[in-house]
This record gives C-alpha cells, structure tokens and sequence, in this order.
C-alpha cells in the first residue's frame, strides 16, 4: 500500500519543480529575476519534499507502538486478562491471522474463538496506521507546496536557499561519521570504566600475568582470573617489530626503485602488481601464515635443531627441534609483507613530491644515482617516509586476523621470535566470541584492551599525520 | 668604457671579427668584453636532439670559446636549453631522449661511449633557472660535490674548499656566520649564489647557467651578473636568457635560436648592432618573442 503513496509523493516532487519553475517565469514577467527559474524549482521540489519525508519517517518511528496501544486499548476481557507477555504473543498471532497466516501456538478455548475477530482487526488497524501515515505525508506535501508556490517572487533568493540545503545535506551525511566514532569512544569508555572499577587500572597496565578465566565455583583449578596486559603489549610489540623490519626495508626499497630507477613501463607493471598485495583480505594471509609460512619455518627451524643436537650447541638443538608452528616470527613476517604495498605506495608519492630540480642539481653535480637518492632524496623526504612507516605501524598493531590465526594464543612474556605469543586484538577476539556474560571482568577486559589500542593507534596516527602534513607543505 | 677590438678566436666558423667602428659607437654593449676570448673548449657539431618522436634540435653546430660568457637567446621553445642540457648530458635523465651529432669539448667525444656522465658533469657544473639548494644546511650543500668526488681528505681541507668556493661565489660576507644554518632558508639571490658555490666546489672548467636570473629581483640580478663576469676569468661559462638586456651586459659571443636551429651567431656587439639575418633582428627589436 505504502508504495502507491510513494509514487504519489515523487509525482508530487517531480510537479513541484515543473510548477515552481514555470511559476518563476510567469511572475518575473521578463523582468530581471534574483535567481535562475530551476533554481526556483528546486526550492519549490524542496519545501514539498522535505516536509513530506520527515513525516513519513516520523510515521514509521511511531506507528509500531500506536499500534500496540490500539490493540491493547481495543481488546476483549479475556485477553485484557492476559498476563502481559501472554497478551503480546496473543497479538503478535491475530496479526498473523489477519495478514492471512497460521498462527504460531494452539490457543485455548476462550481466545482461540478470539482470534479471527482479533485479527480482522490488527488488520484494519495496521492499515488504517499505513494510511494515515501516508495521508499526513501528502498532506504535508500539499501545504509545503501551497506555502512555497506563495514565495516564489523574482527576488526571492532561491539559489542562496536551494545552496542552503545542499550543505545542510552535506553536513549531516558527514557527521553521520563523526557521531559514529564519538559513540565508538563513549560505548568503550562506558564499559572500560565498569571494567577498571573491578580491576585496578595499575594491575591492568603493569600487571605481568595474563590468565583472563575467572573461577565460577570456588573449588575449580586453573582460573585465577589475572588481568595484566603487559604480555599483551610486549606480543603486540614483538610482532610489530618483525613487521616493520620486513615492511620498512623492503617497502622503502620498492618505492625508491619505482621512484627513481624504473622506466616507464617497469613502473606501470610493478605497481599494480604491488598494489595487488593490498587488496589480499587478511584472513587469507592469515591462513598463508598459519597454513605455509609456519609449518615450513617450523620444518626449517626442526632441520637446524636436529643438526645441532649431540654438538656443542646441544641446549639450543633440543630448543629449535621443537619449535611449534604458532610462532611470533610467522605472524610477525607475514604481516610486514601484507604492510609492504602500504610503506611503499606512500613513500613512492612523498618521494615524487621531492622537486625534479633537486634531483636536477645533484646528478648536475656529477652525483650518481644512488648518491643521489641516500644524499639529496632520502633526507629530504625523511619526515615524510616516517610519518607513513609510523601509520603502518598503527595498521600493525591493529591487525588481528593474521595474528590470530598464526601467532597462538599463550600470553607469554618474551622477546624471544620462536615463541607463541599472544597480542591485544588476538585476546580481544577470544574474550569476546562465543556465549559470554556481559558482567564478568572477563568479557569488559576485552573492552579496557580496545580503548588501550584505541588510544595508542590514534596517538600513532595522529604524530603520523603532523608529520606527513608538514613534509607536504615544504615544497609548495 | 672602451672596447677594444676583439679577435675572433682561431678555427672559429662563425664568428669574423668585428668593425671598430661599430663597436665604440656603442659603448654600453660589451662593456665588460675586456679580456681576451680563450681558445675553443667545446665544439658542437651537427646536433639535434629528440624528445620521443619530436624533434626540438635541429644541426645545431656552434664554437663556445674559453674564459668567456657566450649567450643563448631566442624565444620559448626555440632549443636554447635543450642544446645547454646537451652540453653535460643532462638529457640522459629524460627517458627517450636521443643525440646525435657530435660535441667535443677539448677534443673530445662527449657522447663517447667510454665518457662517463657523472665524470663529465663534475667538470660541466650547471645552475638552474630556479634555486635548487639541497634541503642541507650552507656548508653541506658547498660540501657535496666535493664528497661524492672526494676533493677532500681532512676537514681542513673541506673548510678551505667551502670558503673558496663561497667567496668566489661572492657569498662568503653574508654568511660566514651562519655556515650550518639551512641552504632553503636564504633569500632567493643568495640561494642562486650558493647553487653558484656549490657548483664551482668541484673546480669545474665550464658552468652552464639555464636562466639564473629568471626568478629574481632585479638587484638580486645585478649580483649575479656581476659574479659571472668575475667567473670568466676562471672559466667557460654559457648562459641561457630570456633577457636581451642581460645578454648584452654580461657575454661577449651571442648565439640565437629560433625553431630548434641556431640562426646566428657572433660577438654580442655584433648581433646586436649588426645582425646578419632578418628574425635577429626582428627578435632583439622586440618585433617577436
């Protein structure tokens, strides 16, 4: 039904420009008019349309607990009687009675008789609710276009309203996503708060012993429920060194050759091929990691073991051959290769920003290339090219999936590459996957974790920012 | 101030030697041509070049003498910095870019196989029409040359080379002071002036100068003019103008192109008070350009 309403509603809109605009030339009479006739006419397409759409959207806001209180208001004795969650079940089936389906539950006596009656009428109201929304949304229509088509004059500012509105549309989409993160901070503040009023923020931040399962029963072993997270940080960390020193190298190095040394073509192939690696979801480099990258390092670091057991080295021989596969090394690396088309993609334009004539210069001085890029190139783009590697940094420890899948999940406290280790999203993950209860410091811890990130990620982001920002401005 | 006679340099194709007559009648042209004109460092033969598919230089075959300023001037997009940038091969760093014809300077080949680019830019310095000092401090970018060539053992011997080059560069007074401040933070005269420095550190024998002076004040030109005619007692100096006026005041041999050929050459005094051919003077009269 509502559909007819809308199709009303767009002939409505589509006639209030044509009317608007031809309404503007009549009444300017040749004479020299403020603003264009169309502009007139999407004033016009505006004051029947605005009006009409925010009434449809308040009728669809309101008319489910009108509804509700229509049926309740209207009903016989015996489902008044009801208790309420009964009632409500009740209702919910004359609906379906009267939309013409089979009612979800066998109805005792007294109501089943009820329900055709009961039904027929959660129909009529129903439409008459769909009806009277659309109604008062022509209505609305028809006097916001009486009310317009009284304004239109030749010194009406249209254009300067018409304007108006599109920036107010504008600014609303754009705060859409900005109201967003602001409720993203407020939800993990709200709950980090309830979790640091069960966990003292010091044990949170210096506490050394991870172990997030609390003891239901008294009596059960191996849940002590310890909530330090510096192991947490320390895995993050490790990771995110073995990344950068895999991605700032061998991104850097990618970009310097497409910048500076390939010809055109190289450039045109390499790229995109780069770029390729960019759009890899991570969960397929997270089962690269776990399914290739670790059992062949794994196979790698047993074969050394096994050489060494028996010799000098007889304590680390025995360590390597039983390296597991879930190893620090593996996520760490495979992450730096997923971070490489990223460190190179941004260098290659901070190095392109470099002015030609400061290469010009150098290689006039009978400088090489590769004296050129380490002396002139490199320090003149160095601000910039540490901005991007501080965001890949921050894309770093806010990756998950390929942790997750091939770092383990033992929150050890090393330095060590070989070993599992565990990091802040990996035990986000876990802490709040499955069937959870919201009260326990166990599922908040999750939160008090987020907001730590959170944090450093934005801090991360916004030095990177600064960095790049001023490196930009240099040579304009 | 008085001209002398100036003597064609020998095995010159281009330039005869001029009327007396003509030159003290115009006594502001030349003015500075008082030294004698060296013999011929580089010799140009037959060369064109292509950018691509398009040619921007046509046969153009020209003597650049000794201790001398020689001027190229014509219109936009006529060759005159495409035929300089041919001169230290600096148009190897613009793909599909390709020379023929044959420039020799002190005898030989430029384009030789066996010369190394990087050898001969040391001894071609170049100075770019905008100032393009190193984001470095003042020291460094006089220093930089002198590294990558390793002019310098000690830091003693770095200082001294700075110095010189700075003061030859007319820049030591300024700022002596302020050594290891930022290159960038000079002032637009004192920038070209450095990049003048930095490029003299590497006791070149020849400094081709792309316009210099397009991006300054007009006092700011004055010193630069200045300082080029001090440099030509040491060396080989060719400058691309836009300005008749600086072409003028500062060279002594003056060679016009027009349409990717070079369509005159000759002792400044000459081509400007005598031009041979019809767009010479069409162009230094302003009737294009």
């Amino acid at each position: 039904m509502i559909w007819i309403f809308l199709l009303l509603l767009i002939a409505f809109v589509v006639l209030a420009y044509v009317a608007g605009r031809a309404l503007a030339v009549r009444r300017s009479q040749g004479a020299k008019s403020h603003s264009r006739p169309s502009q007139h006419g999407l004033y016009a397409l505006i004051w029947v349309g605005a009006p009409a759409l925010a009434m449809l959207i308040a009728a669809s806001l309101f008319s489910t607990s009108i509804e509700q209180q229509m049926m309740r208001a209207g009903a016989p004795d015996s489902v008044a009687q009801l208790e309420p969650f009964r009632r409500e079940a009740f209702f919910a089936d004359a609906r379906l009675v009267g939309a013409g389906q089979e009612a979800r539950q066998i109805w005792p006596a007294p109501y089943a008789e009820e329900l055709p009656a009961e039904g027929r009428r959660a129909h009529r109201i129903a439409s008459t609710l769909s009806w009277g929304g659309g109604v008062a949304a022509l209505i609305a229509a028809v006097l916001g276009g009486l009310f317009v088509l009284t304004r239109i004059r030749p010194d009406l500012r249209a254009r300067n309203k018409v304007e108006g509105w599109i920036t107010g549309v504008l600014f609303a989409c754009s705060v859409v996503a900005v109201l967003t993160t602001l409720g993203i901070i407020f939800s993990l503040v709200i709950d980090s708060l309830r979790f640091f009023s069960m966990v003292p923020i010091t044990e949170f931040l210096f506490g050394t012993k991870w172990s997030p399962q609390i003891a239901i029963r008294a009596d059960q072993v191996g849940s002590s429920g310890a909530f330090g997270a510096v192991p947490l940080f320390a895995g993050t960390f490790l990771i995110m060194l073995i990344a950068m020193a895999v991605a700032a190298p061998i991104g850097l190095f990618s970009a310097v050759y497409l910048s500076e040394y390939s010809g055109r073509k190289t450039r045109a192939m390499v790229k995109p091929a780069l770029e390729v690696l960019a759009g890899v979801p991570t969960v397929v480099y997270g089962f690269f990691a776990a399914l290739t990258v670790g059992p062949a390092l794994r196979v790698f670091f047993n074969g050394i073991g096994d050489m060494l057991v028996g010799g000098p080295l007889n304590g680390l021989g025995v360590y390597l051959s039983l390296v597991q596969n879930q190893m620090a090394l593996v996520a760490g690396a495979v992450m730096g290769i997923m971070l490489i088309p990223f460190v190179s993609s941004l260098s290659d334009d901070i190095l392109n920003a470099v002015p030609q004539s400061l290469r010009d210069g150098s290689y006039a001085m009978g400088a090489t290339k590769s004296e050129t890029v380490k002396k002139v190139l490199l320090p003149a783009a160095l601000p910039g090219i540490a901005g991007a590697l501080l965001l890949a940094v921050s894309r770093a420890i806010g990756e998950t999936m390929i942790v997750t899948m091939a770092a383990g999940l033992a929150a050890n406290l090393t330095l060590n590459p070989l070993e599992t280790v565990t990091t802040v999203t990996v035990q986000i993950v876990t802490l709040l996957t499955g069937d959870q209860e919201f009260n326990s410091p166990k599922t908040l811890a999750a939160f008090g974790l987020g907001l730590t990130l959170f944090v450093v990620t934005l801090l991360l982001n916004i030095v990177a920012m600064r960095i790049v920002q001023a490196y930009r401005e240099q040579y304009d | 101030m008085k001209s002398r006679i100036l003597r064609a340099p020998e095995g010159t194709s281009n330039g005869g030697a001029s009327e007396p007559a003509t030159l003290t009648t115009v006594p502001t042209v030349g003015a500075h041509a008082s030294a004698p004109m060296g013999p011929i460092k580089i010799a140009a033969r037959d060369v064109s070049v292509f950018y691509g598919d398009k040619q921007a230089l046509f046969d153009v075959s020209l003597d650049i003498p000794d201790k001398t300023v020689t001027a190229l001037i014509g219109p936009s997009g006529c060759g005159k910095s495409t035929f300089l940038r041919t001169m230290n091969r600096m148009n190897d760093t613009i793909p599909g870019t390709r020379v023929t014809g044959r420039i020799e300077m002190d005898g030989g080949d430029i384009n030789d196989r066996k010369i190394d680019p990087v050898l001969l830019r040391a001894q071609v310095g170049m100075v770019f029409q905008k100032p393009n000092p190193f984001p470095k401090s003042i020291y460094e970018n006089v220093a930089y040359g002198p590294k990558i060539h390793g002019l310098a053992s000690t830091k003693g011997e770095m200082d001294e080379i700075v110095q010189k080059s700075l003061k030859r560069a007319g820049l030591w007074d300024e700022v002596a002071d302020r050594l290891h401040s930022p290159g960038t933070g000079l002032s637009g005269g004192q920038q070209q002036r450095l990049v003048i420095a930095r490029a003299i550190a590497v006791e070149p024998e020849v400094i081709l100068m792309d316009e210099p002076c397009s991006a300054l004040d007009p006092i700011a030109t004055a010193k630069i003019e200045e300082l080029i005619d001090e440099l030509r007692e040491r060396y080989c100096i060719v400058i691309v103008t836009h300005s008749m006026a600086q072409a003028a005041r500062v060279s002594q041999r003056t060679a016009f192109f027009h349409m990717g050929k070079l369509v005159e050459t000759g002792d400044t005094e000459e081509i400007f008070t005598n031009p041979r051919e019809r767009r010479t003077l069409d162009y230094i009269t302003g009737r294009f350009g």
